[in-house]
């Protein structure tokens, strides 16, 4: 791929060492490749510890691989002098909301990476406003960010994403810790910054519902990339997905099971009305 | 209950004060509690109470929440009041008891103190009632930046303050979550003396010193992420502009400051 934007070149980290040899032992991640394509919306499965949430790390510089090498847009995070440049351009956005708001009002909080950047006071006014607007928290700029609830929290942590108008946003479980409505906020929005905004979306997740809605889904398990493709082609697979430690859509879980039992069910579905279809395609009623 | 708490005391409203220049706030303030300490005679205090009572009225804040602020000085108040009676001498002497006299004089330091401890409380407290933290702190910075030639990180301590302005609630939210945890647990906060109770405090605060630290840790990575380095090269969003009002403001205290000098020049001196 020529258009790669991030791209990991045979990877291998570890964060311990061990203290007799002075060897780096038990790696998070073992000599991994990929690439990223700009504007991809690419979803990261994996179980806890696979290292999923350490290549999240690895895309702007937080953690700089042991061996191998992270290039975004062409520039290596091992580049000290060049940090600034690709975290301009991959902003992030963390599990738990509360960590990763600095202000005390929520429109000064999103004006922080642009302050931060030197970005001309009018021009970050209009920023603000805009992502804002853009993650439909307008409303709540003068607000206090610890009376908000967790789904908005994060809405207006990818707003401080979008107003360094970053070309990318990785994004670590940002689902995590908030409550199947918060979740949905977040899903919407997400598909905002890919459909309108034009944002390379990588989100690391654990909730197969929202990986279905990616263009690629990619996991990773014990420090390799194990799968990597469509969601459709993914989750096809639901012996290998479930050997990995994950589970598949619930859909898909619903046509495989019935599968099992011997009815011919297609379960390369993906969502409720698929496999509706299929059901009803199989009973001969479509 | 716990998550009502705002941080600061800040009290919405657009009045003058609200309106006014966060710095020239600060530095009056700070000129009006000189011109309080400076009140040698009855007249002059008679006018900064005047003052005083002109500015709650002014900020729009309610008289009973601007007194809610003294509340919690009574007992220092009362304290520098008995002290002052009993140990200044001068004036005629009104009582004497073996060691114990009270003379003119010790009556009215008293009673000075007092005015001037509660109009010090009212006029700093109306600072906190018109200023957003987030302002404050940014005045803050703003007139501590001449430090910088002596080498002080001025923006460095007051992103810290901000920060732990911002992370007050969150604490307090893990506190009450600490504690509800502990006693689910069997722990018992309420029983025994002073010496159990202090000793049952432990298992809230080891766990909170932990989760402050993966707080600081997590938010030094969001802000790396969003390039924070340090103040070189940060621009504001929100840029304070002295205005016509900050001046008038500023005319305004200077005629209160003369006006408690020239009292004091022209009436009787009592302290």
């Amino acid at each position: 791929m020529d258009n790669a934007f991030i791209k990991f070149n045979n990877v291998t980290f570890s964060y311990t060492v061990d203290e007799e040899t002075g060897q780096r032992i038990k790696p998070a991640l073992k000599g991994i490749s990929f690439e990223i394509p700009k504007g991809q919306f690419i979803a990261i499965l994996g179980h806890n510890g696979s290292g999923k949430s350490t290549a999240a790390k690895m895309m702007n510089g937080l953690v700089i691989p042991d061996e191998g090498e992270v290039t975004v847009d062409g520039i290596p995070t091992s580049d000290e002098k060049r940090i600034i440049d690709i975290r301009k351009k991959v902003g992030m956005v963390f599990q738990n909301p509360d960590n990763q708001l600095v202000a005390t009002i929520v429109e000064d909080d999103v004006a922080f990476g642009p302050e931060n950047l030197g970005v001309e006071p009018a021009e970050i006014r209009k920023r603000v406003d805009d992502a804002l607007k853009a993650v439909g928290m307008y409303e709540f700029k003068d607000r206090e960010p610890h009376k908000l609830s967790g789904g908005q929290k994060q809405r207006v942590a990818i707003a401080g994403a979008i107003a360094m108008q970053t070309e990318c946003i990785v994004m670590d479980e940002p689902t995590a810790m908030l409550d199947p409505r918060g979740r949905e906020e977040v899903m919407k929005t997400i598909k905002m910054l890919r459909d309108e905004l034009g944002v390379t979306v990588i989100l690391i997740t654990h909730y197969m519902d929202e990986a279905v809605k990616a263009d690629r889904v990619l996991i990773i398990n014990s420090g390799k990339a194990v799968a990597d493709g469509t969601p459709r082609e993914i989750f096809k697979d639901v012996e290998l997905i479930k050997s990995l430690g994950l589970d598949v859509p619930q859909a898909t879980e619903l046509a495989y099971r019935l599968n099992k039992l011997g009815y011919k069910i297609d379960y390369s579905v993906l969502d409720e009305k698929e496999c509706a279809d299929a059901i009803l395609r199989l009973a001969g009623v479509v | 209950m716990i998550k009502d708490i705002t941080i600061g005391q800040y009290f919405p409203g657009n009045s003058f004060l609200h309106r006014m220049d966060a710095r020239m706030k600060i530095v009056l303030t700070l000129a009006l509690i000189v011109g309080i300490f400076l009140c040698r005679s009855l007249v002059s205090i008679a006018v900064v109470v005047a003052v005083t009572f002109a500015l709650i009225f002014v900020s729009g804040v309610p008289l009973k929440m601007v007194l809610k602020s003294i509340k919690p000085l009574a007992i220092i108040v009362a304290f520098t009041a008995v002290l002052n009676i009993f140990y200044i001498r001068g004036g005629t002497t009104l009582f004497e008891w073996r060691f114990l006299h009270i003379t003119s004089k010790g009556l009215f330091t008293a009673f000075f103190m007092v005015v001037r401890i509660i109009c010090l409380v009212i006029i700093s407290s109306l600072l906190t009632y018109t200023t957003t933290p987030t302002v404050m702190t940014d005045a803050i910075e703003s007139l501590l930046s001449p430090l910088k030639i002596f080498k002080i990180p001025v923006h460095t301590l007051t992103m810290m303050m901000t920060l732990a302005l911002r992370f007050i609630p969150v604490l307090v939210d893990e506190v009450d979550r600490i504690t509800n945890a502990q006693k689910a647990r069997g722990a018992d906060f309420d029983s025994g003396g002073l010496k159990e109770k202090v000793k049952a405090l432990v298992p809230i605060i080891v766990p909170l010193f932990v989760s402050s630290i993966k707080h600081a840790f997590e938010l030094a990575d969001a802000m790396e992420c969003r390039c924070y380095v340090d103040g070189k090269g940060r621009t504001r969003m929100k840029k304070m502009k002295l205005s016509f009002k900050d001046f008038i403001a500023l005319l305004v205290v200077a005629v209160i400051f003369a006006g408690i000098i020239l009292c004091n020049i022209y009436f009787k001196k009592v302290v």
